[in-house]
């Protein structure tokens, strides 16, 4: 067996289990879910540790067949680029795990939704079959809505409930109308993704029947993605979600969209992929430049956190749009490296929230006074979204920024100041708003987090932006070669006509995540927002 | 003639014959109890036909009463679907007979009788027994829908369904009539092989028309769903449970013998007309269903919605596309009978089964609302249940035929547009349940264990055949098979 299956189904067990449990045996019920998404965070962890990059093909894979007759199986495996992604995965669902002490109400059933939603997750970045990648996702997007429903926050609950269930299934359902449409055109009658990519490597589809699959993919990913200009239900969700909820969908789940684009969309459909990438290229400045300006005039720290969430995507959409290693490469690093943040930055203001009872900015002030351990973690997240040096976001984004340079200059230099400028500004102000000043009367009284117990979550997430915020290359060594292997090969087989050029190609292109003289004008530019 | 093969029909018969003669000595609530009894005769002949009725090696179909009657492997899988569904909603019914003044007998007969009706219908081979079998599972739905006679609405739906009903009867006798003088035969395969012929005669084809009209009106697609809404919330809750689920695939089981048995060639040309028939019922459908109050109305308005996803396998005129008709069908009956079981017992203080009477249901039984949820998320098509993968299966095979004609794509963003629609819905049912405020009757609710063992089936019914689909895939595959 895979550790795979053992990552994905320690907490769909747990889920079972807690079935099981009596409702009034509380620790339990918690004690259950946190254990298990930490064995399964730290299976993803010797994973990930053992991991041999710059192999090929996939590892730890394990297949078991399902529906024969449609050549349906359960097959799950890591390369590269997904191996990050269940590590990340992992890692949030445990912290979520932790986070959820603010839930009182209804416990049992929002920790079974709360694992289910962790196995779905991580089951849809594992599956290597096209019917299974959906399902899982699937699994894990229904809890979400119920999530928000039940132990939501906020006036407008209700609305952002309907809001988001309809424009994600929406979403969905496009995706799965282009995967399916996919299998029926490519006639491989498989739904197995590498079987696919082989049969589509020596007879790839029609420039036509790519053209009319790709929009439906780019579309339906783009709105799970929250793909500007279809990005209005993620602000109003993730502000009305409980922060496990929020943490999850917005740091991982959401992930998925962008995970299907390059394991499926890039690869599997290259010749379409090169002209809607023009279309991509100028659709994420509307991410980084609108949302970020729409961030700034937020009043609502969730709402802002929201946004910039949304405007964060720009860069994964950027460097998937620059349609060559560095960039593709950059994009899921940048992945990973917003799993940790948004993670973070949504459980921090759950426990805000938690405390104060408010996000408005303006009712908060000072509270760093109160909350050192909460208030300094909070800096730090801010940090890592305006992209300082030293966090995993700073990495990412340079690596996009390399790529894209080579495809589209002009959208490239409108992205970096926009977004690096824009992004500072609204993170440093909500930062003063909320952490410096005068005390406000009402919060002379909030607490921080009293124990190691509860600043776990925060201790693990800030660690994972650090380590690989100093060493990108534990990520881009692996995800490099995958990238050239799986994508690359597909994109611009002129250069790489079969496997064996891929392996001549692999050491001399390899990003190196710390280019020097780009480092220090970044730090430079953050240093002068701070002032 | 072998009389073995109709042995289903003649011991369901025997069965609801034989308790009709035992009602007359019982005393009132024995009489209640008496569907306990019918019920496990029920589960007895299912019992039977899974273990020794098989179809003799060699043949894949043998008939009776002149090529009348057919049994194939398509027919018994829709016998034991019959059977299972009857087999629910008579224990169903025993819930619910407290609410029946009268001839509570007669009811747990009537329900054996359409049973029958529908054991005949999926092996219908001619136009004749087409018929009959249809009257037989019509007229006593007619009787069934107004059973509560002191309900006004109860007898309103009664009085609806009688009129519109014999309505696409006539349509339907006259449709006959017209093919049968055309090609001089009532027989399916005889008439096949007339059609070639007979392709483009307006008379004939014209009688054809009127026969899937009568059709239609049973599986309730557009425009032949005019009595759906009035008829579901009329009539008592298993009458509209058998009603939405056996009436609705014995319609299914004729039509797929009529357009891929008796007239193939004319079915290869109709399907611009099935696929607007199925995007406009899914459409309207799950449009209606939108300001619903009332829960059986609203999935009244639910069952037309999916009698247009259904049509979207018949529609794709593949293999593929009937196996996932016949792999929907079997989600779709522990989906409405979870459904229905629930509101049975869970409205049974309430006149009106609006949702705000579902409010608080979650204090009071746990299991209910659970089920409720479940069939409502099946419903709208939520892995790892059996509504996800059956609609996972016809948007394939309805994908697959795409590359032919560009309808199918038309078709395709159709049944989108609905599922999206329809999670509005299903989830303001399941809102109700959870977070509605002003619940003002907490007191729990009991559950009897055959309800208990019901509610479990169908429970497990949606996990298991959304979980583990191989097993039916490869029955309803091996079933469709006689379709050419």
């Amino acid at each position: 067996m895979s550790p795979l299956t053992y990552i994905i189904g320690l907490p769909l067990c747990a889920a079972i289990v807690l079935l099981l449990v009596p409702r009034t045996f509380r620790p339990v019920l918690r004690g259950v879910a946190i254990l298990a998404t930490l064995g399964s965070a730290l299976l993803a962890l010797k994973m990930f540790l053992q991991f041999q990059a710059g192999g090929f093909g996939y590892q730890f894979e394990q297949q078991v067949p399902w529906v024969a007759s449609l050549d349906l199986s359960y097959h799950v495996g890591v390369d590269g680029i997904n191996v990050g992604l269940v590590l990340m995965g992992a890692i949030v669902a445990f912290a979520a795990a932790c986070v959820s002490w603010e839930i009182k109400d209804r416990e049992k059933e929002f920790y079974i939704l709360l694992l289910v939603m962790a196995g779905g997750i991580l089951g849809a970045f594992a599956s290597l079959d096209l019917f299974f990648f959906y399902f899982f996702h699937e699994l894990a997007l229904v809890p979400t809505f119920i999530m928000i429903g039940v132990w939501g926050r906020g006036e407008q609950k209700n609305y952002a409930t309907f809001q988001i269930t309809i424009y994600l299934s929406l979403g969905a359902l496009i995706a799965l109308v282009g995967l399916i449409a996919f299998y029926v055109q490519s006639g491989a009658g498989t739904f197995d993704i590498p079987k696919l990519a082989e049969h589509l490597r020596h007879k790839p589809l029609s420039l036509g029947a790519q053209n009319f699959i790709f929009p439906l993919l780019l579309f339906g990913f783009g709105i799970l993605v929250s793909l500007w200009p279809f990005h209005t239900w993620a602000p109003l969700g993730y502000g009305s979600a409980p922060a496990a909820t929020a943490m999850l969908h917005a740091g991982v789940l959401k992930k998925f969209g962008l995970y299907g684009l390059i394991r499926i969309a890039l690869p599997l459909l290259p010749d379409a992929a090169r002209g809607w990438m023009q279309v991509l290229a100028w659709l994420c400045l509307g991410n980084l430049l609108y949302c970020g300006w729409v961030a700034m005039r937020q009043k609502d720290f969730n709402r802002l956190v929201g946004y910039s969430s949304v405007a964060h995507m720009g860069f994964v959409f950027l460097g998937i749009a620059a349609l060559n290693l560095v960039g593709v490469t950059g994009a899921v690093l940048v992945m990973i490296a917003h799993g940790f943040l948004a993670a973070l930055t949504f459980g921090l203001s759950g426990y805000l929230y938690q405390q104060t009872g408010t996000l408005e900015l303006d009712r908060l002030g000072g509270l760093l006074r109160r909350l050192p351990f909460i208030g300094a973690a909070l800096m730090m997240a801010a940090f890592a979204g305006c992209g300082l040096p030293g966090f995993a976001n700073f990495a990412g984004e340079i690596t996009v920024f390399f790529g894209a340079w080579q495809s589209f200059r002009l959208v490239t230099i409108l992205a970096c100041w926009g977004a690096l400028i824009i992004g500072a500004v609204y993170m440093l102000r909500a930062v003063r708003a909320m952490l410096h000043g005068p005390l406000p009367e009402p919060w002379a009284n909030v607490a921080d987090a009293p124990h190691l117990w509860r600043k776990a979550p925060f201790i693990v997430l800030l660690v994972g932006l650090l380590v690989f915020g100093c060493f990108p290359r534990l990520l881009t060594d692996k995800i490099e070669p995958s990238v050239s292997e799986k994508v690359m090969s597909a994109i611009a087989p002129e250069r790489s006509p079969d496997t064996s050029v891929t392996t001549e190609l692999r050491p001399g292109a390899a990003p190196r995540g710390q280019p020097e003289p780009l480092l220090t004008s970044a730090a430079a530019k953050a240093a002068d927002v701070q002032e | 003639m072998n009389l073995l093969l109709l042995s289903h029909e003649l011991l369901v018969l025997g069965l609801g014959l034989g308790l009709l003669l035992v009602d007359l000595w019982l005393p009132l609530p024995a009489k209640r109890k008496l569907g306990y009894a019918a019920a496990l005769g029920v589960g007895l002949i299912l019992l039977y036909s899974l273990c020794c009725v098989r179809l003799s090696p060699g043949q894949s179909v043998q008939y009776a009463f002149g090529q009348m009657y057919a049994l194939d492997s398509l027919a018994l899988f829709f016998k034991r679907f019959f059977l299972i569904a009857a087999l629910i909603v008579l224990l169903m019914s025993v819930e619910f007979a407290d609410r029946i003044a009268t001839g509570i007998g007669e009811f747990y007969a009537l329900v054996l009788f359409a049973l029958s009706g529908m054991l005949f219908a999926c092996s219908a081979n001619d136009f004749a027994l087409l018929f009959v079998s249809l009257e037989l599972i019509t007229v006593t739905f007619y009787v069934l829908t107004s059973f509560q006679r002191a309900r006004v609405a109860s007898l309103e739906a009664g009085v609806k369904y009688l009129i519109i009903g014999a309505l696409s009867t006539g349509f339907m006798v006259f449709g006959i009539a017209l093919v049968y003088g055309m090609s001089h035969t009532l027989n399916f395969e005889t008439l096949a092989g007339v059609v070639p012929q007979l392709g483009s005669n307006k008379v004939f084809l014209f009688g054809l028309v009127l026969v899937l009209v009568g059709l239609g009106f049973k599986i309730a697609a557009f425009p032949f769903q005019i009595w759906v809404p009035d008829v579901y919330q009329g009539a008592p809750a298993p009458v509209t449970a058998f009603l939405a689920v056996g009436s609705k695939a014995a319609g299914f089981a004729l039509l797929l013998r009529v357009l891929f048995i008796a007239v193939p060639d004319v079915t290869a040309h109709w399907f611009n007309l099935l696929i607007i028939v199925s995007a406009v019922s899914i459409l309207y459908g799950n449009l209606c269903a939108i300001p619903q109050r009332n829960l059986k109305r609203l999935l009244g308005y639910s069952s037309i919605a999916h009698a247009g996803y259904l049509l979207l396998g018949v529609a794709a005129l593949s293999p593929a596309g009937r196996s996932a008709v016949l792999y929907y069908l079997s989600g779709y009956l522990f989906t409405v009978l979870g459904a229905f079981t629930v509101i049975c017992l869970a409205l049974r203080q309430v006149e009106g089964e609006d949702l705000g009477a579902l409010a608080g249901l979650h204090r009071r039984s746990p299991l209910l609302a659970s089920t409720m949820t479940l069939a409502m998320a099946s419903l709208a098509g939520v892995p790892p249940l059996a509504g996800f993968f059956g609609k996972f299966l016809l948007l394939k095979a309805v994908l697959e035929q795409a590359p032919m004609h560009a309808g199918y794509y038309w078709l395709t963003l159709a049944a989108l547009a609905g599922v999206v629609i329809s999670f509005y819905y299903y989830f303001s049912v399941v809102r109700a349940i959870y977070w509605s405020t002003g619940a003002t009757d907490l007191s729990p609710i009991s559950v009897s264990w055959p309800i208990r063992v019901v509610i479990y089936g169908c429970i497990a019914g949606m996990f298991y055949l959304g979980s583990f689909p191989g097993w039916i895939v490869n029955v309803a595959t091996e079933a469709v098979k006689v379709l050419p």
